[in-house]
Parts: C-alpha cells; sequence; structure tokens
C-alpha cells in the first residue's frame, strides 16, 4: 500500500484572545480520506481552530500546510503574526471549503449563483463548466430542484446542504466543518448528516466540529477531544468511545448524551 | 386668467425643467463621490479621519441648506484666497456654486445612508466570501456591495427625491430653475398661486417618476425578499 499524502498539517498552533489563551499549542495531520471530528465543549477553541486554519483567525504562532504547501507567515514590528502573502492565503482558502454553522449563503444570489461564484470569480473557471458540476453537486445534496430558488425560500436543512454544495463547488482538498446541524431544528439534522456521511463515503478529507456524537464515533476515522485549549484526548473512535484513555472525555460524552 | 396664460406659464416652467434636472443630477453625483470618501474615512480604522468624517456629517446636516449655499455663493467669492485661486473660474459661476452647495449637503446624507447600508451586509455573508478566498476588491464588488446595494435603496431614494426639491433653493443664487421661472412670473403678472401650483405639479410628477424607477429598481434587485415560489 502506497503511504497515505498528507493532506494537512497544522503544527503547534497557538492563539490568544487579549488574555485568554484560547488555543495552547495544538497540531493535527490529516492525510487524505480522513475523516476527523473535533469534539470538546462550548469555549473550548474548536472554532478558533478551525477558523486559524484558513486565517478567518490569524494564529499567533504554528504552521499550517495544506497539500504539502506551507502557509507563510511574517512577525509585525509589534511581534503579533500575519500572512506574509495575501495571495498565498486566498488561493489556500480556496483549497480549504468551510461549511459554517449559520450556512452564510449569499442572500443576494440564486442557490446555483452561490456555488459558481467563487469557482467562476475566484478559480476563473468556466461559466459553462461551473454551473455543470454545480447542479450535479446540487443532484448529490439532493436539492436539484432548488437550483433557480433564494436561500431565503428554503429550510434550514436545504440551506445547510446548498451551503455544503458551495464549498465543494471550488473542488477543495480538505473539508471544514464548523458544528454544522447545530443551527437547524433536530428533525432537519439528519437529512445533512447523511450528506456529509455520503462525503465521508467517497474518501473526501474533512475536519468536523460536532456535537453529534453518533457521527463522530460512526463515520470518522479519528476524533479530537479539545479541552481549554489542548488536545487531551485523540485516537480512533472506537478506542477512544470505549473510554480507555481520559476521564475527561468520559464526563465530556455522558453530558452530551444528556 | 385663461387658458392661453395656463399653457404658456407651463411651458415657461417646463423650459426651466432641464437647469432644475441638471443641478440636481450633478449635485447626487458630487455628493455621492465625496460620500464615499467621507464613508472610507468613516468605516477605515483611522481614529483622526473617522472624527473628520464625523465632523463633516455632523456640519453639514446639522445645518440649514440655504445657509451653506449662501456661503458657498457669496462667502467664497469673497475670500481674495479664492478669488486669485485655480477654483475661481469655477467659482465663478452661480450654477457651479448651486452644485457644489448641494453636492457637499447631500453628501453628509448620503454617507450615513451608505454606512447604515454597509452595516446591514451580514457578517457571515463577508466570511462566506473569504474563506472562498475572494481578494478585497472582489468581495466588496461581488458580495458586500450588491448586498449594501438592496439595503441601502429605499433612504437612496427618499434623499434623490429630497434632493429633487432642494434645488429649489438655487433660484436665490439667480439661476433659471423652475422655481425662480415661477417667481418672476408672479412678480410680472401679479398672479400669485398659478405659477406655484404649476411649478409645484412639475417637481412632483418629477418626484413621482424618480420614486417609481427607484421602487421598481428595487423590486428587480430583491427576488429574494419576495415570497418563496410555490
Ligand atoms: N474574536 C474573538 N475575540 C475574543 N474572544 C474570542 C473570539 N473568538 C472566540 N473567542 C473566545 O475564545 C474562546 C473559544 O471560542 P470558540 O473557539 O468559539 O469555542 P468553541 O467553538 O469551542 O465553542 C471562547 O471563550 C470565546 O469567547
Ligand atoms: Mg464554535
Amino acid at each position: 500500500m502506497p503511504a497515505p499524502t498528507t493532506a494537512l498539517a497544522v503544527k503547534d498552533m497557538r492563539k490568544r484572545f487579549g488574555a485568554l489563551e484560547v488555543l495552547k499549542g495544538i497540531s493535527l495531520t490529516a492525510n487524505d480520506g480522513d475523516v476527523i471530528s473535533i469534539l470538546g465543549s462550548s469555549g473550548s477553541g474548536k472554532s478558533t481552530f478551525l477558523r486559524c486554519i484558513n486565517l478567518l483567525e490569524t494564529p499567533d504562532a504554528g504552521e499550517v500546510t495544506v497539500a504539502g504547501e506551507l502557509i507563510k507567515m511574517r512577525r509585525r514590528a509589534d511581534g503579533t503574526a500575519e500572512p506574509a502573502e495575501r495571495r498565498q492565503v486566498d488561493r489556500i482558502r480556496s483549497e480549504l471549503g468551510m461549511v459554517f454553522q449559520n450556512f452564510n449563503l449569499w442572500s443576494h444570489l440564486t442557490v446555483l449563483e452561490n456555488l459558481i461564484e467563487a469557482p467562476v470569480h475566484v478559480q476563473k473557471r468556466p461559466r459553462a463548466e461551473c454551473v455543470d458540476e454545480a447542479k450535479a453537486l446540487l443532484a448529490k445534496v439532493g436539492i436539484a430542484d432548488k437550483w433557480s430558488y433564494y436561500p431565503a425560500h428554503l429550510s434550514g436543512g436545504q440551506q445547510q446542504r446548498a451551503a455544503i454544495a458551495r464549498a465543494l463547488a471550488m473542488r477543495p482538498k480538505v473539508m471544514l466543518f464548523d458544528e454544522p446541524t447545530s443551527a437547524l431544528d433536530p428533525e432537519l439534522v439528519g437529512e445533512v448528516l447523511r450528506v456529509m456521511r455520503a462525503l465521508a463515503d467517497e474518501g473526501r478529507t474533512m475536519l468536523v466540529v460536532t456535537h453529534e456524537m453518533g457521527f463522530a464515533r460512526d463515520v470518522s476515522t479519528r476524533v479530537m477531544f479539545l479541552h481549554q485549549g489542548l488536545v487531551e484526548a485523540e485516537g480512533e473512535p472506537d478506542a477512544l468511545f470505549s473510554g480507555a484513555t481520559s476521564e475527561r472525555f468520559r464526563q465530556f460524552i455522558s453530558k452530551e448524551r444528556g | 386668467m385663461d387658458g392661453a396664460f395656463v399653457g404658456t406659464t407651463f411651458w415657461r416652467l417646463m423650459a426651466a425643467l432641464p437647469l432644475t434636472l441638471e443641478v440636481w443630477f450633478l449635485s447626487v453625483v458630487l455628493g455621492g463621490l465625496i460620500a464615499a470618501g467621507v464613508v472610507w474615512m468613516r468605516v477605515g480604522g483611522s481614529k483622526p479621519l473617522e472624527i473628520l468624517a464625523r465632523a463633516y456629517v455632523a456640519l453639514f446636516r446639522g445645518t440649514p441648506l440655504l445657509i451653506q449655499l449662501f456661503i458657498v455663493y457669496y462667502g467664497l467669492a469673497s475670500l481674495p484666497a479664492v478669488r486669485h485661486s485655480l477654483f475661481w473660474p469655477i467659482l465663478r459661476e452661480p450654477f457651479n456654486c448651486g452644485v457644489l452647495a448641494l453636492g457637499l449637503c447631500t453628501a453628509g446624507y448620503q454617507a450615513e445612508i451608505f454606512r447604515g447600508a454597509l452595516l446591514a451586509v451580514p457578517h457571515g455573508a463577508v466570511e462566506a466570501a473569504r474563506a472562498c478566498g475572494m481578494s478585497r476588491l472582489l468581495l466588496f464588488r461581488r458580495i458586500v456591495f450588491p448586498i449594501a446595494l438592496r439595503a441601502g435603496l429605499p433612504a437612496y431614494s427618499t434623499e434623490m427625491i429630497s434632493m429633487v426639491k432642494a434645488t429649489a433653493l438655487v433660484s436665490l443664487i439667480t439661476l433659471w430653475d423652475v422655481m425662480s421661472v415661477a417667481l418672476k412670473i408672479r412678480n410680472d403678472t401679479l398672479v400669485t398661486y398659478l405659477p406655484l401650483i404649476l411649478a409645484g405639479a412639475i417637481y412632483f410628477t418629477v418626484n413621482y417618476i424618480l420614486g417609481a424607477a427607484f421602487l421598481s429598481l428595487e423590486r428587480r434587485l430583491s427576488p429574494h425578499l419576495r415570497p418563496r415560489p410555490s
């Protein structure tokens, strides 16, 4: 078997907001096809971690490598970090598909327009090709018939599926999900999880911040449990959920089960 | 007073309408450009520029347009520095003074409309665009501007309509706009109401058309606010 290639590597990431140190040195390696669930109680730094990977937040320290390319950072005179090249960041962002808790679709564009916006204008691919691909993606997430709708005319579950398709439309190397089902009514959670499970089955590389324990246990190849800005426990879901490793993780899952 | 008098009065007023519209158009365009600069200063992140921008808005919204107009028309012209400057050939013309004063004033209002429109752009929409790798310029052009435009249009149309009415003030600085022709006809003929009523009807019609145009633009740009297709 050939050695797996690394899709995403994060090394010793640190981030503080003022006096609050949110990430205290977190590392992660995602090989092609890995589905890594990131768990942790509210405020443990899960969103910040994801947002530092695509530089929606600027990490104070640490290295992010996407498909072998290191994001270049530099220090300002006051010691804070900033990306060395905006263009590199923009390009790497287009290789990381992000799905947000609140969907964040563009309200003034139809679903189809949402999907082709970045492929056409950021990646400068031919429009016709993007449209064909977008329609195929909408079929995959089960809303092919809604391509001409505006986001406001869709249910939450449909909006989130459109947002997943929008992220896929950029042909990303890694997908980042930040609690994609947390803003949904309970009866709509299933349809989004089904789409994510299908993506995992086709071998997509995914980082998923979630409170869906079933998804973390059954779908992910690995689970990472954050506690107060550090990786408290990490491993294959079976091992972790069987309770062998961390007392804190045990407490966490018993609370999540309610 | 007969039908013929109504007719000639109407057509004399109509002959002045192009000048009214010209003053209106040039001043709202000039005001829009100034407003863009003021908003940029206001939200750009530099504290001194922000204070300057706030002061601009406070000043031009807080004082009567008539005073601003007279200061530009009489005040600036009396300053030797202005008389000997590059700008004198421009400021010597009452027309230009009118456009400048109206433009400076509407800029104060337009800047606030633009700012409000920018505030209406959801943070999440901006973040999604950044996460897709959009550059700042692309982000502004494709996401921020279109959403802000839709949010700001109703307030903007109100300002455009106010400005049509505000042009009547240039009748006080020797320009032959609709208002000043109406005043002249009153003076010459001693017919008190007819010229005013006809002038009012002309302003009303212009504004009615303008309002309808903005409304249809608004509808065309906002299919996402209509009820869900069934
Ligand atoms: N932009 C910010 N400014 C200041 N504090 C922040 C910011 N973003 C997050 N935080 C704080 O960092 C901590 C971790 O937040 P977050 O990463 O959102 O946690 P999680 O997603 O695990 O719930 C929280 O205490 C939160 O209040
Ligand atoms: Mg979060």
